[in-house]
């Protein structure tokens, strides 16, 4: 307990003494608060938006975006990864062209997603689902094709027929690598979800560090962003859960 | 005189390289009988594995027949349950999921199988394991659990592929034991692919010594020594250095072939 307390206290140190000097710097007047508005300001912004509803308002928005895009992504890239990691034919007919696509940024999708699509979610989630499918697919691959030939000879000497070997043999050993991808991916998706709400939407947090811009309100733009980083970690927390959940049985987590 | 149950006949096995043909097995001939402990002995490189192999169906015979019940052998079935030096578990699946696995793909109704999977549990000393995970257990208690869930398909015939191999010394005593316990209560036929002459001898009714490179049949030995055998008995030590000597004569071939390959590269 004393030794948490003391990592703890360790941990603050330099967040507290960045924020003093910060808002030393700004009560002064030493920089213009369109330039850097003071901590307190910033605080006191993001409290106002979270009492108005409009913060909540804006992270439901885009992580529905990016819920609604990774899942999307991910539902095509998990069975063709699945498919081309056990079938070098598939693989030989489909890796060129992914491997050109693979390279091209989600964000440079942006014209033809707002050509296609038109304003609003659908050319978000479009782009959402670029970020996610690549990530998801690349590692579902690689983890089919990792899968340790022993495993396939015991279930074949079990007599497992070939959708169960599939499906309770492949697919289960490839978990941890999938898991990687959709960690991956969901980083993208984030990312991602934030640039096309500078575009195409009028809400979202993406949109609403825009629009602050629009006004100079910095202080919110910064409300906005820390919010943006608090929305990442609580995913990123939440997908190490999982990963931790389904993995118990890996060798790799073993303390 | 029962029939035999295995019967492997002219079998050979050739591996091509891009460099050279390797004749891992020539001329095998064995008849196995149903109930019959047979050690497979040698050393590293004689093809005692990949007869075993062929005869799980894993990789099939360049020429030669191999049948098990006058059906040949084509593909690996769950009537002849493996064994693998790596035990080979499904480490997603817990201790009670990897004994019934193979039941479940055949299809058999959930309360047959926790009640087989149970009385295996029980009789192996795993009752108190079935939740954990692989990764939780030692390497014995891995090879229990490897074992188990042969049993549970309940195969005539375990082909055993240097399973204690991986042991420590005291372990694998223990799990010889088991072994014998089980294959006396369960009638099994068991093959199993040794390079330990004292395991041999401990264990099979039959020890069939292979030689280096090309694999045949050296020596076809009847073991007389009663059972349960006491390796410190003056038959046990006999038999032990009679056939110490046969294996080493191909193991110092297989170290003059070794020198010879690297004098080449």
């Amino acid at each position: 307990m004393q030794q948490h307390l003391k990592s703890f206290v360790r941990g603050a140190i330099v967040p507290v003494v960045v924020l003093l000097v910060w808002e030393a710097c700004a009560r002064t007047g030493l920089v213009s608060p369109i330039v850097l508005p003071a901590p307190s300001a910033v605080a006191a912004k993001w409290w106002e938006a979270l009492l108005s509803g409009e913060l909540v308002h804006d992270s439901i928005a885009s992580l529905y975006r990016v819920v609604v895009g990774f899942v999307a992504g991910a539902a095509l890239a998990l069975p063709l990864g699945l498919t081309m990691g056990s079938s070098p034919r598939l693989y030989g007919l489909f890796n060129p062209m992914l491997q050109l696509l693979r390279p091209i940024p989600p964000i440079a999708y942006i014209p033809l997603a707002i050509l296609w699509f038109g304003l609003g979610n659908p050319p978000s989630v479009f782009l959402i689902a670029i970020g996610a499918f690549f990530p998801v697919l690349m590692n579902t691959i690689s983890g089919v094709r990792h899968v340790d030939g022993i495993y396939l000879r015991a279930a074949r000497n079990l007599g497992v027929g070939r959708l169960a070997l599939f499906t309770r043999v492949m697919l289960p050993a490839a978990t941890p690598y999938i898991l990687t991808g959709v960690r991956i991916g969901i980083g993208t998706a984030f990312i991602v979800v934030i640039v096309s709400e500078m575009i195409a939407v009028n809400d979202g947090l993406g949109y609403r560090i825009l629009e602050a811009r629009e006004f100079m309100w910095s202080d919110k733009i910064i409300a906005g962003m820390i919010t943006i980083g608090l929305l990442g970690l609580a995913l990123d927390s939440a997908m190490n859960a999982l990963n931790n959940h389904l993995l118990r049985w890996h060798r790799g987590l073993e303390h | 005189m029962q029939n035999p149950q295995i019967v492997v006949s002219d079998v050979q096995k050739v591996f091509r390289t891009q460099e050279r043909d390797v004749v891992a097995l020539k001329d095998i001939n064995l008849t196995i009988k149903q109930g019959e402990f047979v050690c497979l002995l040698g050393p590293s490189g004689c093809g005692k594995s990949t007869l075993l192999n062929a005869i799980a169906g894993f990789s099939l015979p360049s020429s030669g027949s191999i049948q098990v019940d006058g059906q040949a052998v084509t593909a690996p079935g769950p009537e002849r349950g493996m064994v693998f030096q790596e035990y080979a578990l499904f480490p997603w699946m817990t201790v009670a999921q990897n004994v019934a696995f193979g039941l479940e793909v055949k299809g058999m109704s959930k309360g047959a199988m926790a009640e087989r999977v149970d009385s295996l549990l029980d009789k192996l000393h795993l009752k108190d394991f079935r939740n954990r995970f692989p990764k939780d257990l030692s390497g014995g208690m891995r090879q229990r659990v490897a074992i188990a869930r042969v049993l549970a398909m309940d195969s005539p015939i375990m082909l055993m592929d240097e399973p204690f191999g991986a042991l420590d010394a005291l372990t694998r005593r223990n799990l010889q034991d088991e072994l014998l316990r089980i294959w006396a209560e369960f009638g099994k036929t068991i093959i199993f692919v040794t390079h330990s002459i004292e395991e041999s001898i401990y264990l099979a009714d039959r020890i069939v010594v292979m030689t280096y490179r090309p694999g045949t049949v050296k020596r076809d030995h009847r073991v007389a020594i009663p059972r349960h055998r006491d390796p410190s008995c003056a038959e046990f030590n006999e038999l032990k250095r009679e056939l110490g000597s046969l294996v080493m004569e191909e193991q110092q071939r297989h170290a003059a072939a070794e020198m010879k390959l690297a004098a080449v590269d």
